[in-house]
C-alpha cells in the first residue's frame, strides 16, 4: 500500500498561503517576529541603560580628558565633543550589535529556533526580523547619543539631514556586525568564540578609524588600514554628511560600500542559517 | 528487503495483533521506510550512524510509543519526521504527505513538543500561543479564542499573563504541549515529554497525554526512555536500539511474547516433607512450568498467568496445601527489551554515550 497516492486532506485549522498572498504573509511574519524582539527589548529596560553607559563614558569622560587634542595642528575641528559624537555613535553601533550571535545561540540552545523552524514560517522572515530589530534599536541608540551630545553642548552643523544620514549609516554598520555575529554564532555554537572575537576586534576596529582622531594625524600605516575598515567607512559617511558643507561624493562612496557590505553580511548569515538547518 | 513496508512487515509477521487486518486498509498517519542518518561528530574520524534503516508504521488515532535508551535514535527520528533534519536515505510520509517532497504541507499538519522547551521566556504564556498561531496563519478573534481555550485546558489561565520564565517546570511543559496544539494538528510529536519533571508533574502530564489520545483523530508519536511511560500511554510500541526498530507491537503483545507470567502463591502452611506433593500436583496443570517451592512460597511460570490461577489453586488445594494469597506478575518491558536488544535497558542507558 502506498500512501503517496492518497489525496492529501486539507490542512487542519490553518489556511495555506497561496501564490499572491505569500509576500504579504512573509511580511506579516517578519513583523510578528520583529515585534517579539522589540517586546523582549522593552521588557528588559536595564539592558538599554547598560548599553548607554559605555557611550556616556566615552562621550563625557574620554571627551573631557582629551578636550585639548583639537589644538593639535591639522586637527581641524572646533570642539572635541563635536568630533567625538559620530565616533561614539559608530562605536556603540558596533559594540551593541556584535553580541547578536549570543542571542541567536541562546535561542538555539533553548530550542526556540527549532520550534520556529518546524512551523510553516518563511525562513527569511526569521532572519529579516533580526535585521529589522537590530537596525531599529541601533537607530534609537544613535538618536539618544545625538541627544546626549547636544545636551553636552555639541554642534551639528550639517543639520537634520546630516544627522539622519549618520543614523542610517550606523544602522547599516550595526547590521553588518549583527549579521556576522549571527553567522558566527550559528557556525561555531560557542559563546567563548563570540566573546573572544568581539573583545579582540572592537577596540582595534575603533582605533583604526577616524572615531577619535582624524586620519591626517594618524601614522601612515594606520591611514592605509583605515581605508579598508568598514567602521571607518561609516564614520567617513557620517562626518561628510554632518559638516557645514557636506561632501556628497564621500557620503555616496563610503555609504555605498557600507551598504554593500551590509547586504553581503545578511546574505552570508542567511547561508549559514541554511547550513544550520542541515546540521540540526 | 523487497517489501514496500520494510521492517514494519517483518515485525508484523512476528507480532500478530488483532487490529492488523482492518488497519492495513487505512492510510498510515506516519510511515517511515529504511531511514538512515549519519552525523559527522566534531573531532571524530568515523561518522556516527544515528539511524540505521529505521522503519515504522503508525495507524491514525493512536498513541505510538518509540521506546529506547538515550542515543538510540529516537530524537533523530523525530527531527527527520518533523522536517527539521533530512535523512541520508529512506523515505517517510506524515499525515499522507512526503516529508522530502512536501515539507511545507507536513509542517502544517503536525505539532511538535520537543525535548527542549522552546517557549520564549520573556513573553507571557498567552503571547507565546498567539505568536505560534500567527505563524500558522491564524488571526484575530479565532486565534484569541483558541489560545484561551488551550490555556484553560492546560490549567494555565491564571498564569496566562505572566512571563514564561516565572513558570514551574510542569507549567512550562504544559505550555509546550499547548504550543504544539494551537493549529489543531493531525499528528502530534511528543519527544520525551516528561524528562526532567518531578513525579507529581509527570503523573499530571501522563493524564494529559491520555486525554489527548482521546481527541478526535489525533495521532501521537511519543518518544520516551521510561519503560513505565511507554507501558502506560502507548497503544502500540516500537523498541529502538542502535538506530533500528528491534521489535514492535502492543505493550501486552510484546510482554505476552515472552511466554511466561510469573505466578506466585503463598501457602497457608509450609508443605510437609520435601513438598513432593506440591511439585506433582502443579506438574499436572497444563501450561505450568519452572516450579519452585521455597518454604511457604511457591513460584511457577505460565503462558497466561491469570488463566492458570484457578487450576493452580485447585491443584494445590487437592494436594493438601491451601493457598493464602496468589499474585500474577506480567513480564515487564524491561524483560522485553532485554530479549530483543540483547542487553538490559539500564546497561544500554549507561553505555549508549
Amino acid at each position: 500500500m502506498s500512501s503517496t497516492t492518497l489525496p492529501a486532506p486539507a490542512p487542519a485549522g490553518a489556511c495555506a498561503a497561496t501564490g499572491g498572498s505569500r509576500l504579504v504573509e512573509g511580511a506579516a511574519q517578519t513583523w510578528y517576529m520583529t515585534q517579539r524582539q522589540f517586546m523582549a527589548f522593552a521588557r528588559q529596560p536595564a539592558y538599554l541603560v547598560i548599553t548607554l553607559i559605555q557611550p556616556v563614558i566615552w562621550l563625557f569622560l574620554f571627551g573631557a580628558l582629551f578636550r585639548k587634542v583639537v589644538e593639535l595642528p591639522g586637527f581641524g575641528s572646533g570642539s572635541y565633543l563635536d568630533y567625538l559624537v559620530p565616533g561614539v555613535i559608530v562605536m556603540s553601533a558596533v559594540s551593541a550589535n556584535m553580541w547578536a550571535g549570543m542571542g541567536t545561540l541562546e535561542e538555539i540552545e533553548r530550542g526556540t529556533l527549532n520550534r520556529f523552524l518546524i512551523t510553516p514560517v518563511h525562513r527569511s522572515a526569521l532572519m529579516n526580523a533580526n535585521v529589522v530589530a537590530q537596525s531599529v534599536t541601533t537607530a534609537i541608540q544613535s538618536l539618544i547619543i545625538i541627544l546626549l551630545g547636544w545636551i553636552g553642548g555639541a554642534d551639528y552643523p550639517g543639520g537634520v539631514l546630516g544627522l539622519l544620514i549618520l543614523v542610517l549609516v550606523s544602522s547599516a554598520l550595526g547590521t553588518i556586525f549583527g549579521a556576522f555575529s549571527n553567522a558566527l554564532g550559528m557556525l561555531v555554537r560557542q559563546r567563548e568564540s563570540i566573546i573572544g572575537i568581539n573583545t579582540f576586534l572592537l577596540l582595534p576596529l575603533t582605533f583604526l578609524s577616524s572615531a577619535f582622531m582624524p586620519p591626517a594625524l594618524m601614522p601612515h600605516w594606520m591611514q592605509v588600514v583605515a581605508r579598508f575598515n568598514p567602521v571607518n567607512w561609516a564614520l567617513e559617511t557620517g562626518r561628510a554628511a554632518m559638516s557645514a558643507h557636506p561632501h556628497w561624493w564621500s557620503v555616496l562612496s563610503h555609504g555605498g560600500w557600507t551598504l554593500l557590505l551590509a547586504a553581503f553580511a545578511v546574505w552570508l548569515s542567511l547561508r549559514t542559517f541554511r547550513s544550520y538547518q542541515k546540521s540540526v | 528487503m523487497t517489501s514496500p513496508n520494510g521492517g514494519a512487515v517483518r515485525t508484523a509477521a512476528t507480532v500478530p495483533h488483532p487490529g492488523a487486518g482492518p488497519a492495513a486498509a487505512r492510510p498510515l498517519a506516519i510511515e517511515a521506510v529504511d531511514l538512515v542518518k549519519t552525523y559527522q561528530v566534531k573531532g571524530g574520524s568515523e561518522p556516527v550512524r544515528a539511524l540505521d534503516g529505521l522503519s515504522i508504521g503508525v495507524e491514525p488515532g493512536i498513541v505510538f510509543g518509540l521506546l529506547g535508551p538515550n542515543g538510540a535514535g529516537k530524537s533523530t527520528t523525530v527531527k527527520i519526521l518533523t522536517t527539521l533534519a533530512a535523512a541520508d536515505s529512506g523515505r517517510a510520509t506524515v499525515a499522507g504527505r512526503d516529508i522530502a517532497a512536501d515539507p511545507a504541507l507536513v509542517r502544517r499538519a503536525i505539532g511538535v513538543v520537543a525535548q527542549r522547551s522552546g517557549a520564549d521566556p520573556v513573553a507571557t504564556g498567552r503571547e507565546n500561543l498567539l505568536l505560534q498561531g500567527r505563524l500558522y496563519g491564524m488571526r484575530g478573534a479565532e486565534l484569541g479564542r483558541r489560545a484561551d481555550e488551550l490555556l484553560d485546558r492546560f490549567d494555565l489561565t491564571d498564569a496566562a499573563k505572566r512571563q514564561v520564565k516565572t513558570y514551574s517546570g510542569g507549567m512550562q511543559r504544559r505550555l509546550d504541549v499547548a504550543l504544539g496544539l494551537v493549529h489543531r494538528p493531525e499528528v502530534l510529536f511528543l519527544d520525551e515529554p516528561t524528562t526532567g519533571l518531578d513525579p507529581e508533574a509527570r503523573t499530571a502530564m501522563w493524564e494529559e497525554i491520555g486525554r489527548l489520545a482521546g481527541d478526535d483523530g489525533l495521532t501521537i508519536l511519543l518518544t520516551t526512555h521510561y519503560l513505565e511511560e511507554a507501558d502506560r500511554l502507548a497503544a502500540r510500541l516500537a523498541i529502538v536500539d542502535r538506530g533500528r526498530i528491534v521489535t514492535e507491537g502492543t505493550p501486552d503483545d510484546l510482554k505476552g511474547e515472552l511466554h511466561g507470567d510469573a505466578v506466585h502463591a503463598e501457602l497457608v502452611a509450609a508443605p510437609a516433607d520435601d513438598a513432593l506433593a506440591v511439585y506433582e500436583a502443579l506438574g499436572r496443570v497444563p501450561g505450568i512450568r519452572e516450579i519452585t517451592v521455597d518454604g511457604r512460597r511457591v513460584s511457577a511460570r505460565a503462558d497466561d498467568g491469570a488463566a492458570a490461577v484457578p487450576a493452580v489453586l485447585a491443584a494445590l488445594d487437592q494436594a493438601g496445601s491451601p493457598v493464602a494469597a496468589v499474585t500474577v506478575a506480567r513480564p515487564s518491558l524491561d524483560d522485553v527489551y532485554l530479549r530483543y536488544a540483547g542487553r538490559s535497558f539500564a546497561d544500554a542507558e549507561g553505555g549508549s554515550r
